[in-house]
């Protein structure tokens, strides 16, 4: 039965790691729902959060292949994580702005800036509630949403 | 006062001293733009022989050759751009059999990267799948460090092809050599010994099993495991198979072995993976020529698979026995613990298969009008006494050889056996030679294959390297034609080469000798001249042109279920 999944993946900081890793999953046909990548806080490492899906046996062999990479120094697995997500959106500046600031603030967001033309606002959660945000602020008539792919971290 | 000394030396420099470091004997390559600094310090150095091969991929199975004939790091240099474009296919050819190989490629200097520059080409981009790791040498301070961790990650844990990609300028930059002593990747430590309770769980199992079954892989060859081997089968009395890879790991002689397996292996084989209880993966992987339909593959088994990459177990076949590990310390390990096993259990079983192997073992139709293609394979066997080593190329002669040569020993039979790489032949042959000077180093071919690298004859004659080719000659891509026989009612759809060269002009052209060969006769006084000849030689063998391979597994049938002939 096809799941999605998340794999946290720390690896080297060296030349051409993140293509080593994408072209892993493109080579051997896996599927990538979401990919985020930075450096590591004081250390040359590097972490790369991918939300993948599929059965157990190819979730398996993902993490099995992607320990087989040299620059690959673990590959976390939990399933007690915590996510989340961002959204930047643009909305045009002739809707209610009180009733979008509101909406933000459900969703520990807010309005990032605005201009003569658009309102752009942002929130972080988790991707459930992303996605009903988005379906919620689509009354707005966004002109841009904007999604940053999963950042992960094990609970314990 | 002491004189201060420094360890100052251009990239190139350090090239040459990584090689020495490493005791490499002998390097295969192709100049270039890109690499001139480095041919400039070839030339000037004493450490290693260089052999200048005719076509860079030629050079790639050269040094693979050298690699699986020895069980040493093979090393290869060629020149950016079409230069390392056509060493491509002899990298991956050497990634899929897992061979460890050092290759080291120019590449246009640091500035001019990224701006389409003259014989440009994103060589560790194109390399990334089939290489184990691969290296853009950014700086000099990182050469040294670069240098020592491909060797190490080349013969290492599973071993592979390892790409040193390296820009021109640097080559030409000074920089202090400090050659680390030790390696320090954190991210790089391949299990070597396996886990003592799985493998007292195998201990159990075959215990327990009453048709169990050996099933003898690559891994064997690599993991140097066969003496090991060969000793737990003599314990235990379990019957062996071998794939075509671990070819010689058993000795084709002894008693509990029970020949190839797969798409073209014997009967007795086949259904020994039928019909057992237990199915010990000794560093095989399950390729799809062996397996046949999955869900008809040794499903009266439990399986248990020792391997040293853990992707590779449970990949395709579900492992009840998971264990990874280096294959020469797990059987050592197993062999400490079986204790008293009683071998008298597998009598039963050792006689079904016994009966299996009479009923139906490899055999043909020979012919005193028409040479069989099997004749000459067993002829060869017998005339050399097996002091040989056979590569060969891809197709019908590759599997004729498979089944009637007779292998005593592992790193005898060098083909290839993952990406069925035409071509592969002769360039491997000169590998081999080199490798075991005291041997014969004969190259089976096809009339197809052969065409592939044929332009290595004149490498052969530089080099003094007195490679054997005999080509097994049917104006046929045999194997092709032998599928549309029975797959495509006969179509034989530009499988047919009746337009050939003068295979005995050309390579007495070269500079070789050549014998055009049709009876037994022939053969024999042919052969016996090119095995005293000490110079390359070529045998155009003329065999019957409709013979096939039996037997035969339809792609995606189940292994029993095979065409005997």
């Amino acid at each position: 039965m096809k799941k999605r999944r998340i794999i946290s993946v720390t690896v080297l900081n060296e030349h051409s790691v993140l293509s080593r890793i994408s072209g892993l999953f493109a080579g051997r046909g896996y599927n990538i729902e979401s990919l985020t990548v930075a450096p590591l806080q004081n250390s040359e490492l590097s972490r790369i959060t991918i939300v993948t899906s599929g059965d157990e046996k190819v979730f398996e062999q993902i993490v099995k292949q992607l320990h087989k990479l040299i620059p690959v120094l673990s590959v976390i697995e939990d399933e007690d994580l915590i996510e989340k997500e961002t959204i930047l959106a643009k909305i045009p500046i002739d809707q209610s702005i009180s009733d979008i600031d509101a909406l933000c603030k459900a969703y520990n967001g807010g309005i990032a800036n605005a201009n003569d033309k658009y309102i752009i606002l942002t929130i972080t959660d988790n991707p459930n509630r992303i996605d009903c945000f988005i379906k919620a602020i689509k009354q707005f008539k966004p002109k841009e949403i904007i999604r940053s792919g999963v950042i992960a971290i094990e609970q314990h | 006062m002491p004189v201060a000394t420094t360890n100052k030396m251009t990239g190139a420099k350090m090239v040459m001293e990584a090689f020495k470091e490493e005791r490499v004997e002998v390097v295969f390559g192709y100049p270039g733009g890109a690499v001139l600094f480095i041919y400039d310090e070839i030339y000037k150095q004493n450490y290693f022989n260089h052999i200048l091969t005719r076509h860079e991929q030629a050079a790639l199975h050269a040094a693979d050759g050298y690699a699986r004939a020895s069980g040493k790091v093979g090393v290869a240099i060629i020149t950016s751009g079409p230069g390392f474009t056509n060493a491509v296919t002899g990298i991956a050819t050497a990634y899929t059999d897992s061979v460890p190989l050092v290759v080291i490629s120019g590449q246009v200097p640091i500035t001019q990267i990224g701006t389409d520059a003259f014989q440009e080409i994103d060589a560790v981009g194109i390399s990334r799948p089939c290489t184990k790791h691969n290296y853009l040498v950014k700086n000099i301070k990182e050469l040294p460090r670069i240098l020592k961790e491909a060797f190490y990650i080349a013969r290492s844990g599973r071993p592979g092809p390892v790409l040193i990609d390296l820009p021109k300028d640097i080559s030409a930059t000074l920089g202090e050599f400090d050659y680390p002593k030790d390696i320090r990747l954190v991210t790089y430590k391949p299990t070597m010994k396996g886990n003592a309770r799985q493998i007292t769980k195998l201990k159990d199992a075959i215990n327990d099993s009453k048709k169990p079954l050996f099933y003898i892989g690559g891994g064997a060859v690599i993991s140097n495991a066969y003496s090991e081997i060969r000793e737990l089968i003599k314990l235990t009395n379990i019957p062996a198979i071998e794939t075509l890879m671990a070819r010689g790991i058993c000795g084709d002689t002894n008693p509990l072995f029970f020949g190839m397996a797969g798409m073209h292996g014997s009967y007795a084989s086949n259904m020994a993976i039928s019909e057992c209880d237990l199915l010990i993966s000794l560093g095989a992987r399950f390729d799809d020529r062996i397996t046949g339909k999955l869900s008809e593959f040794a499903k009266n088994a439990k399986i248990a698979h020792i391997d040293i990459d853990p992707s590779s177990i449970s990949k395709i076949v579900n492992a009840n026995y998971p264990i990874v590990g280096d294959l020469k310390n797990v059987i050592k390990e197993l062999l400490n613990i079986l204790g008293d096993y009683d071998k008298t259990k597998t009598k039963k079983w050792l006689e079904t298969l016994e009966s299996y192997k009479k009923k139906h073992h490899f055999c043909y139709q020979d012919s005193d009008k028409i040479l069989k293609p099997q004749w000459v394979i067993e002829k060869i066997a017998q005339m050399t006494d097996a002091n040989a080593i056979i590569s060969t190329d891809v197709g019908q002669h590759q599997m004729w050889v498979a089944q009637f040569y007779k292998f005593m020993q592992p790193r005898e039979f060098l083909t290839s056996g993952g990406l069925g790489t035409m071509g592969f032949g002769l360039p491997a042959a000169i590998g081999a030679k080199i490798a075991q000077k005291k041997k014969y180093s004969i190259n089976i071919s096809g009339d197809g294959s052969i065409m592939m690298n044929i332009q290595e004859l004149i490498t052969c004659i530089q080099s003094g390297i007195p490679v054997i080719n005999v080509i097994l000659n049917n104006n046929y891509l045999g194997m092709v034609r032998q599928w549309q026989t029975f797959f495509y009612e006969k179509r034989y759809s530009n499988v047919d080469l009746t337009c050939q060269p003068n295979f005995v002009k050309l390579v007495e052209s070269f500079g070789g000798i050549g014998f055009e060969v049709k009876t037994k006769k022939e053969f024999e006084k042919a052969l016996k001249e090119a095995m005293n000849s000490n110079k390359v030689s070529l045998l155009d063998v003329k065999i019957d042109r409709m013979e096939s391979v039996f037997p035969m597994v339809p792609s995606g049938g189940a292994i029993y279920n095979m065409m005997l002939n």
